[in-house]
């Protein structure tokens, strides 16, 4: 096994570009379950959204409009399991997983002669000085603008949480729906606000795997990335700069895993693969028990159905 | 003076005329009209299931009446939501707190404003109003760390931030200790004579009479009569109340019987952050005698029920029936030993909700009724064990097989008790019996513990209500901070003299002062 042949400049950069798809669906999802919705769809509206962006894209010519589409596509899938589980009030796991198994086939088939293309590239955002910088410029500052996106988005979603109007009514219609009822608060309403919310952010995490990570349309290529995004808001116990903190943790393990086959590790590729997957169950096994945190931090109607008896 | 004549009505604050509301098979409120003037107390009177919640509903906006309409300062009044309420000058505290237990009490309390100021400026009202009207706060605490009487305080604080002109009290006291009714009275009195009325829901008699100024009691959805109460003895108004003549609990002499349960120098550590640490507790419960345990809510109630019960295990040695150890013995093994153990949240703890009554009482009564033999559940005879608490404990309900949720409070907390009394315990320890529960369902279960004691069970009774404790308990401690005092005879105790032997009691009065 070689270790010099990993560089760490590009090791760093490219562990930030593998953690940008699951940081933006799990930023998502988390807003969506602080509302006290469990949408298990993620995976559906990733994968819905990496066809719509690619196709866009790869039509137009512009990674731009593909991603606005790819945004578009998976908050309107959400809006179908909104429908679903807040006007109709069906059991939001069954739905989730529904439309998961939905998004996957819906997207294989849009996807069908799509396949092989090569999708247009989106620019790296150069900012001066910065991205000259040696060693750091090539760590941080040598991005396509999605992943500062995505860390901005970190920022927005833990001020807006925290310091907002709007951030605490989410929470307390998460927290206790009847309660904001009484209160005169539309439940309803603000859940089907934030699973859109999640939904176009899903979406982008989708575009950013078929636009800049691989780049390339292959039917499943999320290949679980939605599911992960589901437990790193676990492993976030629901705050955004934890779920940062996962989800890098979730790339990094993925990109060193990447780079010791590379090496020639001398353990079968197959247990280097399934290792990023391994390593998040068992730190969400550890965060588990820890008696109450997880339970303490969890949105207490979580997967709750809300209906308006009063 | 009387509320009825039509002077009256031009100058009243807020007049309700014939409103009726029915729901599917029972009509809640029949053709009810009363007025409040300003700056009165106005009580509403009733059992459970007398109409009053849904009454006070359609006040607040969240009910919409089939009939009937209200006049509030003198202009016809029908709000759509409880925000149209809130901006005409009505505010509500509510029965089952609508509180955010995740969030802080600043943030519970912007919740219910309509443009709340800035979270510093907000925090800093919060702490101006709660010590002007003596209900110290502090407004960045999280509400699930707080006690029942301090969550109370929130939602009050919550009210009187909006210079309500019609504040709505739903059973305000039934969570209090007497020092914090005195507090909470002087608040209220205070309020009075800034000129807010007061629609206050109740059914504690002696509190009506020292506090309000007219009762208006409603039975079965009617209006019974308005009245002074001042004028009226309790009696008179319970029995107004219920139609009936009220019993009140009898105690039956007994001798004093062998130690039936013993606790020995336990002490825990607290379960969780929020909890409240056990100190050296010890103490000794005969056969045929009923321990009261009184205290202020968080002062290690649930921790002690948990402990008994056997959710929480003790180190050996500090847990016995009769002579047996029972520390480290989990609850089906206590239950099969004789001591049951009823808690004190009804709905979640003591009883599954979507479960049916048949169902919650397999729960606990498997083992002692044998209701399931090798693995396999005898419905039979589990329904009929159903239908034998709901026949002796008088549950009104349509049928044992629905959920224990759409059962009211008091039938609700009826069936529990109940439940443990019919597997004829040794020891039965229950855990604010009759909390949120009206008069005569109160008086019932006071009666059934009485009776069960008289049988020669032990029998721990654990409760903030210390007009209860004095009435059915033969010795007295209480519990504060963890640590139980040493248990005093309750005969000739007076309530003052246990106010001050609960702690915590004096930092209330200081905050006051």
């Amino acid at each position: 096994m070689d270790l010099s042949s990993i560089n760490p400049v590009l090791l760093v950069a490219s562990i930030m570009v593998a953690s940008t798809p699951v940081l933006l669906a799990a930023l998502g999802e988390l807003v969506v379950e602080k509302s006290g919705v469990l949408n298990l769809g993620v995976e559906g509206m990733m994968i819905t959204g990496a066809i719509c962006g690619f196709a866009i894209a790869v039509n137009t010519g512009s990674p731009f409009l593909g991603f606005v589409a790819a945004a578009v596509g998976g908050a309107i899938l959400s809006l179908i399991f909104g429908i679903l589980t807040q006007s109709l009030l069906s059991n939001q796991v069954a739905t989730g997983l529904a439309l998961t198994l939905f998004g996957l086939g819906f997207s294989a088939l849009v996807g069908q002669s799509y396949v092989g293309i090569r999708p247009p590239a989106t620019a790296r955002l150069d900012i001066p000085v910065l991205s000259d910088l040696p060693v750091v410029g090539g760590m941080f500052f040598n991005h396509d603008i999605m992943v500062y996106v995505s860390l901005a988005l970190v920022i927005a979603v833990w001020a807006v949480l925290k310091f907002t109007r709007v951030g605490l009514i989410l929470r307390a219609v998460g927290e206790n729906h009847d309660a904001a009822h009484a209160l005169g608060y539309k439940v309803v309403r603000v859940r089907l606000c934030a699973i859109m919310f999640g939904g176009a952010c899903a979406g982008l995490g989708g575009a950013y795997l078929s636009l800049i990570r691989v780049p390339q349309w292959t039917e499943g290529m999320t290949a679980g990335a939605g599911w992960i995004a589901l437990a790193i808001v676990v492993f976030g116990s629901w705050r955004a700069p934890r779920v940062l903190l996962g989800a890098y943790l979730f790339g990094g393990v993925t990109v060193l895993q990447l780079n010791l086959q590379a090496a020639g590790l001398a353990i079968p590729v197959e247990y280097l693969s399934m290792s990023p997957y391994l390593i998040t169950i068992a730190v969400l096994v550890v965060m588990s028990a820890s008696k109450g945190r997880v339970r303490a931090a969890a949105p207490a109607c979580l997967g709750r159905i809300f209906h308006a008896s009063t | 003076m009387t509320t009825e004549d039509s002077t009256a009505h031009s100058t009243a604050l807020l007049t309700l005329e014939g409103l009726t509301k029915a729901y599917p098979g029972v009509v809640a409120n029949d053709d009810v009209s009363f007025a409040i003037q300003p700056g009165e107390v106005h009580a509403l009177l009733g059992e459970n299931g007398a109409g009053k919640s849904t009454l006070v509903k359609m006040i607040y906006g969240l009910v919409a009446p089939d009939a009937g309409r209200m006049i509030f300062k003198g202009a016809p009044y029908a709000p759509a939501e409880p925000r149209a309420a809130r901006a005409a000058g009505v505010a509500m505290v509510f029965q089952h707190f609508s509180l955010f237990e995740a969030l802080s009490v600043a943030e519970n309390i912007a919740l219910g404003m309509e443009h709340p100021p800035r979270m510093r400026d907000l925090a800093a009202r919060i702490r101006d109003v709660s010590e002007a009207y003596g209900l110290p706060l502090d407004p960045f605490r999280v509400v699930g760390d707080l006690s029942a009487g301090e969550r109370q305080r929130v939602e009050i604080i919550r009210c009187l931030l909006q210079n309500p002109q019609l504040l709505i009290m739903d059973e305000p006291t039934s969570v209090l200790t007497p020092q914090e009714v005195d507090i909470l009275f002087k608040t209220l009195e205070k309020l009075k004579i800034e000129g807010t009325s007061i629609l206050y829901i109740s059914h504690k008699l002696e509190e009506i009479r020292r506090l309000c100024d007219a009762a208006t009691v409603l039975r079965l959805g009617k209006k019974i009569a308005t009245c002074n109460p001042q004028e009226e003895t309790a009696r008179a108004m319970a029995e107004m109340m219920v139609g009936t003549v009220l019993q009140v609990p009898e105690r039956k002499a007994h001798d004093e019987g062998p130690v039936a349960l013993s606790i020995r120098e336990l002490s825990l550590p607290a379960p969780s952050e929020f909890g409240t640490a056990l100190k050296d507790i010890s103490l000794e419960v005969r056969k045929g005698e009923v321990l009261g345990i009184g205290g202020v809510a968080g002062n290690g109630q649930d921790e002690l029920t948990a402990a008994l019960s056997g959710e929480q295990l003790s180190p050996s040695g500090s847990v016995f029936i009769r002579n047996d150890d029972l520390s480290t013995a989990g609850p089906a093994q206590r239950r099969a030993a004789g001591l049951l153990v009823a808690p004190e949240e009804r709905l979640g703890h003591a009883a599954a909700p979507a479960m049916s009554l048949i169902e919650n009482a397999l729960l606990t009564g498997r083992t002692r009724e044998g209701l399931a033999r090798s693995g396999l559940i005898n419905w039979t005879k589990s329904g009929s064990f159903a239908d034998a608490i709901i026949a002796r404990f008088d549950v009104r309900t349509p049928s044992a097989r629905v959920a224990a949720r759409s059962l009211s409070g008091g039938n609700l907390q009826k069936f529990v008790i109940g439940r443990e009394i019919m597997q004829r315990p040794d020891v039965l320890v229950v855990n604010q019996p009759t909390w949120g529960v009206d008069a005569s369902a109160a008086a019932a279960i006071r009666q059934a513990l009485l009776d069960l004691a008289a049988k020669g069970a032990a029998v721990v009774v654990i409760s903030q209500d210390l007009d209860e404790l004095m009435e059915i308990c033969d010795r007295f401690c209480a519990l504060n901070e963890g640590r139980l005092s040493a248990p005093v005879p309750a005969a000739g105790l007076t309530v003052e003299q246990i106010g001050l032997m609960l702690g915590g009691a004096h930092d209330m009065h200081e905050a006051t002062a």
